[in-house]
Parts: C-alpha cells; structure tokens; sequence
C-alpha cells in the first residue's frame, strides 16, 4: 500500500483517527498541534523530498467506526500510515489493526498498558507514557508521605482501574505496611461527587491516591474543598496539573497535591520556549498537554520516515526500534523492547498562582526510569 | 458505618433528587399531553447550565445579579423550546408514535454542536453561590449550604407544579389533555397552544435545573446524553405524566445510589462486592425491578389511549410480481457489486457496514412494526450476539460458522428471557424495560474484565482464512443479511405473523379468538433477538475488536434512527433507512467538522419533508391518495 501512495505524487499521505467531537477538550488542542508540525515539517522542505499530508478521520470514540475510517483511510485515501487514538479501546482497535493488515500505527494519546504489552505487535508504537508509567512516578512521591491509610477514587473503566491496581501493587513493594482504607468507582462523567467525597471522608484516611479528570474532577475538589476533604489529608492526583483538567478549576484549583501534567509555563529551556512561541503566534492561545502529544506525534513520524528512508509498513516499523526525536520537552528514544516512548512525565505540587492553578517545584522524570524491568516486559509482550 | 454518617448520606442524595427531578418533572409533563419522547430533553438541561455560566460571568458580580442569572439563564432555554414546538414538532404531531423521537434526536445533534461551536470544547465551571458558598455542620460531618437550598427548591417546585395542575384552568386543561386531547379539542380549547406552552414549560423546567446546577458542577458537552437516561428512568419509575411518580422515583433513586456509595466496598460470603461500581447501573436496576413488579410505575396508571395515534395500521401486502422483480434486480446488482472495486476499494468496507445495519434495523422494525412492540433496548441482542461470537472463537477456538450460531443463540436466548418480562407490559414502559435490561447488559460486559475485557473489550478475532478478503466478507454479510431480511418477511407473512398483527392491532379480538397473544410476542422477542444476534456477529468479525460500545445506548437509539426515518409501516422502509443514515454518518464525518450538526439537519429536514419516513414519502409518490 505504501508503494502506492509513494509512487503516487509527490506528498506522503497519513492517515489520522481520533475522537475529535466526542473529546473535544483534549483533542482540539492535539490537533493544533500537529497542524503545527506538520506546517513546520512542510516549511523545511518535508520528508524523502515530498511534502506531508495529513489526512483526519473521526471515530465518534467508538471501536467500530475506528477500524471503518481506518480501512477507508488505507482504501480510498491510500495512506502510507496511520496514527492518533485518544480513548483506551479505541486505541486497542486500532493496534490490533494494524496488527492484522499489517499497517504501521503510531499511538499518540491512549494510555492502557496493554498497547504496548498483551497486545503489543511489531507494527504498533505508542508516543504517550502509559498508565502505569504515570502511575510509577508519582509513588516515589507518595511514598515519601509516609502515610498509612490511604483512600482511593477512580473513574469506573480501564485507566482508573489500571491506574489504581498499579498504584496498589507499587506501594505494598515499596511500603509493606499501606492500608486500602476506602475504595469509590463513580461511573466516568456521572461522580455524585457529594456522596462520593463523604464516603471518602467518613473513612478518616491519610491521604487520598485521585485519579478522576475533566467534569467528575471539578466535581470532585468542589465538593471536596466545601466539605473540609482535603485538609489534613496529602493527595497524590493522576493527570490533574494538565492544563485541560486544571484551568477549569481556576481560583479553586487544588493546593499542593502531589499530580502529572505539563507546565507549560514555566518550562524555559530554548526548544520548549521557541515552541510555546510558535504555538502562541499560529493559533493565539498557550499550548496543552494534547498540543505537546500531537506535535510530538507528526515529529515522530517524520523521524521515523527519514531513517526508514521510505514508506514501507515493515521498514517504518524497524526504523522506530530505537529511534530517536527530539520532543520539545525532551529527547525520546521509541523502545526496542516493548515500542512504548521514554517521553517522560511531569510531577510537581500544585499551587495557586493570579487566582489559576499552576504546577510548582515540579521535575520531569524521563520515561526510561518508569518501566518494568526488561525480563518482565518480554513476559508481558508476545514476540512480533 | 456510623449511623450519623448514613444519615448524612441520606442528605446528600436528597439534593441529587432535587436536580433530577426538575428535569424528570418537565419530561413528564411533556410526555403526559403532547405523547412526545422528548429526546432533547437533556440538551436543554445542558444549554441551561451553559447559559447560566455565561450570564453569571455578565451579571453575577452582584448576590442580586447572581441569582437573577441563574433564573433568567432558563427562559431562553423556554423560548428555544417553544420554538421547536412551533416550527418542528408541531409539523408532526400526526405522524406515526415515536416519529417525533426522530425529530428531537436530530436536535441533540445540532444543540451539541451549536454549544462547542459558541462555548468552546473547555469545560466550564462557574463561581460558587454567594452567600451559600459554605457549609454547615450536620452531625459533625460538612454538608453544603447549597446542597440544602437544592433539597428545598425540588418540593418548592413540586407544590408550584402541583398548585398549577389543580388550582389553575390551564393546569386543568393539562390534566384534561393528558387524559383525553380530542375531547378537549372538540370542546373548543386551542390544543396547539397548549402544546407549545406545556413544552416551553417543561423546558423552562429543564433550563432551570441545570442553571441551579452551575455552583456543583461544570457545564461541558456531554452533560446532555447523561442527564437524558436518567431523567427517562426517573420518569418511567414514577409512572409516565405524574409528577408525584417523579418526586418520589428522584427521591428513591438518587438515595439508592447514595446508599450504594455510603456501603462501599462490602464482604459477602467471602466475595468483595464493589457497590460503588454498582452506581454505573444502580438507576436501571431500580427501573427493572420496578416495571416487573408494578407495570405503570409507581405512581402510573395505564395510559389512555391517543385516538389519532391508535388508527390501525393498513394490512401489509405481499409484494407484488414487479416489487419481486425489483428485489431481484437489486439482490442482482448486490451480487455484481464487486465489480466496481477496483476502482471504489472502500465500497465493499462500507457495504459490509451497510449490510449489518439493513439486518439490525430489520430485525428491530420486525419488533416495532409487525409486533408493536418498541424497543429502546435492542443494541443488547447486537452486543450479545458479538460477544458471544468472540468469546467462544477466542476462548474456545470454534471454528467460525458454530462461531455464528453460538452468536445469534445466545442473543435469542436473551431475548427470550428478557421477553418474558417485556411483553408483560406495554407502549413506552415496554420500551423503557427494554433499555434497562439492555443497560444491565451493557453493565456486566463492561464490568466484567476477567470474561469480557472490560471497558477496553476484546481484540483479535479473526474471520475463517477464505473470509480474510474484503471481497468475501461481503459476500459473507450479504448472503447472512439478504437471507435474514428474506426469511423476516417470511414470518411476517406467514399465520405467526399474521396472528402477531391481528394482536398488535387488536389484542382483545385476538385473544377472543383463542390466540396467546403473550405467546405470540414472546416469540417475537426470540426471532428478533436471533436475527439480531447474527447483525451482531457479522459486525464482530468484521472489525476484529468489539467494545461494550456495541450494547451501548448509542446503537439502540442509532437503530430507533434507522427504522423511524425508513418509515415504520412499510416492510422495505427500514432497510432503506438503515442504508441511507450509516451511508450518511459515513459522508458527512468526512465533509465537514461539524458533522454531527450536519447529520442533524439533515436528519431534521427529512423528517419536515418526509413525515412518513422514506418509504412513506415513496409510496404517496408511487399511489397518489394512499397517505401514511
């Protein structure tokens, strides 16, 4: 297929699917962000000599309609390659697509380990850190709490599950003595966060391991902060310092929980500075967490495109074992093991800073100090 | 558990019942005089908290300002429901029941994408309430102020509603119409008046609930869908058009789910039950117990028949010897489709598609048409059927064609067991008992990670190797497809289908007659299910990975779209509805980024246009004077 497309004009066609309207608050921005790249890889001169093309399909956050636009964008648009992907099954479908048509896939966004491990195959990449590598590093931090009773709430589907099973089984290794003392899993969207954050109250924990997001969070610090949850309790809070979760909260923004998320403003280094930069010009707005993901994203593949040197499903795959991009965050390294990114996380306190929130005294922790060991991997992950 | 702190709990959910039952209270209202089943309801729950979030941001500087924007927030949501009611809905009273869901679904589309267009995708949460922006201390725990406003504002604008209904001449007219609106017309009163002003009514009520829930909770874009589905069940469980039935159904539900979040995690015989997982479905369980045990709600009583809805439907015809030949030459031209891909690769992906959509919506019309019976609940025989399928093909190994059979069994034995309850009721509380099983359904595939992969589902199923080919799975879901709608018809025509209308039309003649009319719908239910089931596995193996999604709500409602915009009285209307709703998904998602406003629009003009749906639009051409 990819013959085809290359021989075709001079532009190399890429296939993108995501949940544009059904997730609009963390994909308007990934958009912007790969439009972003894709002008800047375009400006330069593109890729192999030709121009990129992207073209943009959505799924309505459903499997089934991600498999139908993948094969119309493989069929009649006859793209070279695909990525996106926001939502875990989503993401799932499409791997397992690429698995069977043997179709180069770049999963920007979903975060379920299983991507990389039980369904992990030779065609698959995957640029975002997965749950449990958001889940590895913040429990340095949480440990360091030295609490004892710990109550956990969690959106009811497979990232809140895998985040808390993780968060579980890394903090009984680390502190033998941690007790489980409350457990929620409100439905995602529909928290009765008033119920919700009694129930936690009433079972007197130490600190509280969060890892709601969008509406169910606003919810839930609402009504956490009205009925006195989050005094004297630490909170370590998965996702809560990205700008798409936190700048809702404005003035009620959570202080000092222990959360991942993207600084963006207080992250000087020249690459990251002339990014925000370019972002602020081109759409008059600061960039997100998704921004960051989709730019990412399209730098990866046209990366990936240079070393393999050409289209082909099979050696676009090589290419990225081990392949190397610089992020405007970092530099990243596409693991041979396992195809999971080393883009990193990071963990900070949250603060108030002009009535918004802000990360504070954050670090960002490099994504190849969060993974399993490589015995462990090779269990996890059929051989391609 | 402490006592005090149950008790809290108790609260708590009082200030949830509150939230739900303004909103429960106008969809009733709504249903009870105009029979519409307002889909949009929830939009204009949505639409109310958004317009809240706006005019506080303008006026809410000032205590004064704040509260005047919460109540001025709702009237714009009333005047937009009036409008609807004029130009849309008032078009299409006369259509066939239920063909005004269409209409209310295609604003869902529209409304949604109006509210990301002007508000942005962002999620939205306003300021607190001045002056309850605290709490108090309730048995040493902290509830908030607002939280008690809410639990007084729910009985204050229950007494209002009652005050209306039984004090005043226009609450009379309203009980008058809910009971009998030809009556009322033929004495003289203006129904089209009434009408809209109930509607703007209920829709001041919704705006006005979701403006009151602007300090607990941010406006975003999925609010509209989540508040629908609960607001329905609220109102079912109360017994349709009465507003006690809502208030204490809000009351019942809401405590249910609290209590369910109070227990937590609790040990049974040794087995961890997680309860607050139980929230996911809590109100549908409720719903499901209800209905069996008391068919009209609680507070319900059955309803009176709508004379001008209740008209019996024209005898279905056999085809005739040029539609036969029609059929041919269109099974003909399926046959020679292939043809054309090599220059339309994609043709073949999107017939598939197609194809297991003609085959859902047959079976579902064979439900709503022939037997009567709505279902708002049968994307659970498509679930069933494909996970069915892929269990036994990835767990077991089975070769593809038992594969298929253990698919469509299952989902047929579902139906049977779920129809076993369902035709023991009638009309929209049938329909409403559909969607909960449905929604139990769709629970426990979501729920149960360690048989069903969860929310992320199952992945990896692969068709037989001479099926791998685009070109032969087409053929695969044509043969399945054409011969399911085949033999539908089949059934339809033959004594089984026969005596399953006699019993639709008039059930009292037929069981004098000595026909089982439960037996007969019984067995409705299991073919449908069957057939059902076989759309479910076609689509299965056709992707390669299902998710819950495909028991979902959407595909329900998706599957109401198809066979409402066909037209329900004719048998070839909903495979052409299924045909040009999925082609249409398929073309406008490409066309434009607001597409969901696109198909709404389109959605919407048809229905103006076509209020006899496809079909119906084809036969008045066809045979001037035979109306729909």
């Amino acid at each position: 297929m990819g013959s085809v497309a290359a021989r075709a004009q001079d532009t190399i066609r890429i296939g993108e699917i995501n949940s544009y309207k059904a997730q609009p608050a963390f994909l308007e921005p990934y958009r912007r962000g790969w439009e972003m790249a894709l002008d800047e890889i375009n400006a330069s001169g593109g890729v192999l000599g030709k121009k990129l093309e992207v073209i943009a399909r959505d799924d309505n956050g459903n499997p089934g309609d991600s498999v139908r636009v993948a094969e119309e964008l493989m069929a009649r648009e006859r793209v070279a390659l695909l990525f996106g992907g926001f939502l875990s099954n989503t993401g799932l479908a499409l791997t397992d697509y690429a698995k069977q048509h043997r179709v180069f896939f770049l999963a920007a966004e979903p975060l379920t380990d299983k991507i990389v491990w039980q369904n992990g195959n030779k065609y698959t990449y995957r640029l975002r850190p997965s749950t449990s590598m958001l889940v590895a590093s913040v429990v340095k931090e949480a440990v360091k709490l030295k609490k004892k009773r710990w109550a956990i709430v969690y959106p009811n589907y497979e990232y809140g599950q895998s985040a808390v099973a993780s968060f579980k089984t890394l903090m009984k290794q680390a502190q033998p003595d941690v007790e489980f003392v409350a457990e929620q899993a409100p439905p995602l969207g529909k928290i009765d966060a008033g119920a919700v954050t009694q129930a936690l109250a009433d079972a007197k924990p130490d600190a509280i391991f969060n890892a709601l997001f969008a509406a169910d969070l606003g919810k839930f610090v609402r009504e956490g902060n009205t009925r006195g949850l989050f005094e004297q309790v630490d909170v370590v809070s998965l996702l809560t310092g990205e700008p798409e979760y936190l700048d809702p909260l404005k003035g009620e923004a959570p202080q000092n929980w222990i959360v991942t998320g993207y600084p963006w403003y207080a992250i000087h280094t020249p690459e990251h500075k002339k990014f925000v930069e370019a972002y602020r010009k081109k759409f008059n707005d600061y960039p997100r967490n998704g921004s960051l993901v989709g730019y990412s994203a399209l730098m990866s593949i046209a990366a990936g495109l240079r070393k393999a040197g050409s289209t082909d499903a099979d050696r676009l795959a090589a290419a990225f074992s081990g392949l190397k991009v610089e992020t405007p965050v970092a530099s990243i390294v596409y693991r041979p093991q396992d195809h999971q990114s080393t883009l990193g996380a990071f963990v900070g306190r949250t603060g108030l800073k002009e009535g918004r929130g802000v990360m504070t005294s954050f670090t960002y922790i490099d994504g190849a100090a969060l993974q399993l060991p490589d015995a462990e991997v090779k269990k996890l992950r059929a051989p391609d | 558990m402490t006592l005090a702190s149950l008790a809290v709990q108790l609260l708590n959910g009082l200030a949830d019942a509150s939230a739900m039952f303004m909103v429960a209270a106008g969809l009733s209202l709504i249903f009870g005089v105009t029979r519409i089943v307002n889909f949009a309801h929830g939009s204009f729950y949505m639409l109310g908290l958004y317009l809240a979030y706006s005019l506080v941001d303008r006026l809410g500087a000032t205590p004064w300002g704040y509260w005047a924007a919460l109540l001025l927030a709702a009237l714009p949501v009333a005047a937009l429901g009036a409008l609807v009611e004029l130009t849309i809905l008032r078009r299409i009273y006369r259509a066939p029941e239920l063909f005004q869901l269409l209409a209310t679904f295609a604003l869902v589309l529209v409304i949604k994408d109006a509210a990301l267009w002007y508000w942005g995708p962002e999620d939205l949460f306003g300021p607190r309430a001045p002056g309850l922006a605290g709490a108090v201390q309730v048995l040493g725990r902290r509830l908030p102020q607002y939280d008690l406003l809410l639990m007084a504002i729910g009985p204050l604008v229950f007494a209002l509603l009652w005050l209306l209904l039984n004090r005043t001449r226009w609450g009379a007219l309203i009980r008058a119409a809910t009971q009998d609106r030809e009556m009322l017309g033929a004495l003289g009163v203006n129904q089209a008046w009434l009408f809209t002003g109930v509607f703007a009514l209920g829709c001041f009520l919704a705006g006005l609930g979701g403006a009151l829930q602007g300090p607990r909770l941010p406006a975003n874009l999925a609010l509209d869908l989540d508040t629908i589905g609960t607001a329905f069940v609220v109102v079912v469980v109360g017994g349709m058009g009465s507003i006690g039935g809502a208030f204490a159904a809000a009351v019942l539900i809401a405590e249910v789910k609290a209590l369910c979040i109070a227990l937590g995690t609790v040990s049974c015989f040794g087995i961890e039950l997680s309860l607050s997982r139980l929230t996911l479905v809590a109100e549908f369980l409720v719903m499901a117990v209800i209905l069996v045990v008391r068919p009209w709600g609680l507070l319900g009583k059955p309803l009176a028949l709508v004379r001008a809805a209740s008209h019996h439907e024209a005898p279905l015809r056999a085809a005739s010897q040029r539609e036969r030949w029609a059929a041919m030459v269109l099974l003909a031209a399926l046959l020679a489709l292939p043809l054309l891909a090599g220059r339309f690769p994609y043709l073949p992906v999107l017939m598939v598609e197609i194809l297991v959509a003609v085959l859902f919506a047959a079976s579902l019309h064979f439900l709503m048409g022939p037997g009567g019976m709505v279902s708002f609940g049968h994307a659970a025989y498509f679930g069933l059927g494909a996970y069915a399928a892929a269990l036994v093909t990835l767990r077991l190994q089975w070769p593809m064609p038992l594969a298929m059979l253990a698919g469509a069994g299952t989902a047929m034995l579902a139906a049977l067991l779920f129809g076993w309850f369902c035709v023991r009721l009638s009309g929209v509380y049938l329909a409403m008992l559909t969607l909960a099983f449905a929604q139990i359904v769709w629970a426990a595939i979501y729920q149960w990670d360690d048989l069903t992969g969860g929310s992320n589902g199952l992945v990896g199923l692969r068709t037989a190797a001479a099926l791998a080919s685009p070109l032969a799975y087409y053929y695969l879901a044509l043969l399945c497809s054409a011969l399911g709608v085949y033999l539908l018809r089949r059934v339809i025509h033959a004594p089984f289908g026969l005596a399953l209308r006699a019993a639709r039309d008039a059930s009292g003649r037929a069981q004098a007659l000595g026909m089982d009319v439960r037996a007969l719908q019984w067995g409705g239910f299991a073919l449908a299910g069957l057939f059902c089931g076989l759309a479910g596995v076609l689509f299965a193996f056709s992707k390669g990975s299902i998710s819950p999604e495909v028991a979902g709500v959407n595909r329900s409602v998706d599957g109401l779209v198809m066979v409402l915009l066909g037209g329900v009285q004719s048998l070839a209307g909903p495979l052409l509805g299924a045909s040009v709703f999925t082609w249409l998904q398929d073309l406008v998602a490409r066309e434009t980024d607001y597409w969901r406003a696109l198909l709404g629009g389109v959605i919407l003009l048809l229905v103006l246009l076509l209020p006899g749906g496809l079909a119906g639009a084809w036969r008045r051409a066809g045979r001037p004077g035979e109306g729909a």
